[in-house]
């Protein structure tokens, strides 16, 4: 095993970083949170789709409950979406600019979702929406 | 890496894309990918809504409109496909992760059982939805 490690890595001794699965257990932690999150999430969708009235929608959202649950959807979507993109570009793409732009292009899509959601959302939710 | 020596036969390939059998847990992985690619526009689709509810009832009105159109509705029954599919087949992978599930009869039968959940929750839930004037 030792013939494996980096003359660095076999002086300091440390082993690994510790680190390394931040991913992948975020990735799983996400999908439990997301399979409640999203059947909670085709309900309202069934729900607001029924009238598909603005003021149906409005007050919906005006639910401290419901406003919780749609950010607390949204800001799980974007991070497990943000991570499963990252894999599949690192999967396919191997060129390094290529790569680096795709997967920078990529945060900024996936913060910038959820940015711009979590903050219309809660906009409305707080009473701000134009009526 | 070795050198391959001047008149030495031809070695094998490893199998490509095109000469496998498909089989269920292959098309299961594949579409994993494939569902998991389309949420990510189901998600910005999600963002639209939200951006449409806060800019005023005219805007949302715009938003819904396009969202019920013949395209609109085919994009958000891919999506409810895609939602299904992929939560089955998300389920799977954590019982995989569990190491529970890998024997072939195992991985076969919950592959199916995953595309079939795909396609029957998200009839029903569309079915629904007709019946209670959604559309």
């Amino acid at each position: 095993m030792a013939g494996y490690r980096t003359p660095l890595g076999r002086a300091r001794g440390l082993g690994s970083a510790k680190h390394g699965v931040g991913h992948f257990i975020g990735q799983r932690v996400s999908a439990a949170a997301l399979v409640f999150l999203v059947l909670w999430g085709v309900w309202s969708a069934f729900f607001l789709a029924r009238s598909g009235d603005y003021e149906v929608a409005r007050s919906w959202l005006a639910s401290p409950v419901n406003a919780a649950l749609v950010v607390l959807t949204a800001l799980a979507a974007f991070y497990h979406m943000r991570i499963g993109m990252a894999v599949i570009v690192e999967d396919y793409v191997h060129r390094p600019a290529t790569k680096a732009v795709l997967l920078i292009a990529n945060l900024f899509v996936c913060y910038g979702g959820a940015a711009l959601t979590v903050v219309c959302l809660l906009k409305v939710a707080f009473g701000g929406g134009v009526s | 890496m070795a050198e391959v020596s001047p008149g030495a036969r031809a070695r094998p390939l490893s199998p490509h894309l095109q000469v496998w059998r498909w089989h269920a847990t292959m098309a299961a992985s594949i579409l994993h990918r494939v569902t998991g690619v389309a949420l990510y526009g189901g998600a910005l689709v999600l963002a639209g809504w939200a951006l449409a509810l806060a800019s005023g009832p005219g805007a949302y009105g715009q938003y819904v409109g396009l969202l019920a159109s013949i395209p609109g509705k085919i994009v958000l029954f891919a999506v409810t496909v895609s939602v299904f599919f992929h939560m089955a087949n998300g389920v799977r992978h954590l019982f995989w992760d569990a190491g529970k599930g890998f024997d072939l009869r195992t991985a076969d039968l919950t592959a199916w059982i995953a595309f079939a959940f795909g396609l029957v929750a998200a009839l029903a839930v569309w079915a629904i939805a007709a019946l209670h004037g959604a559309f």
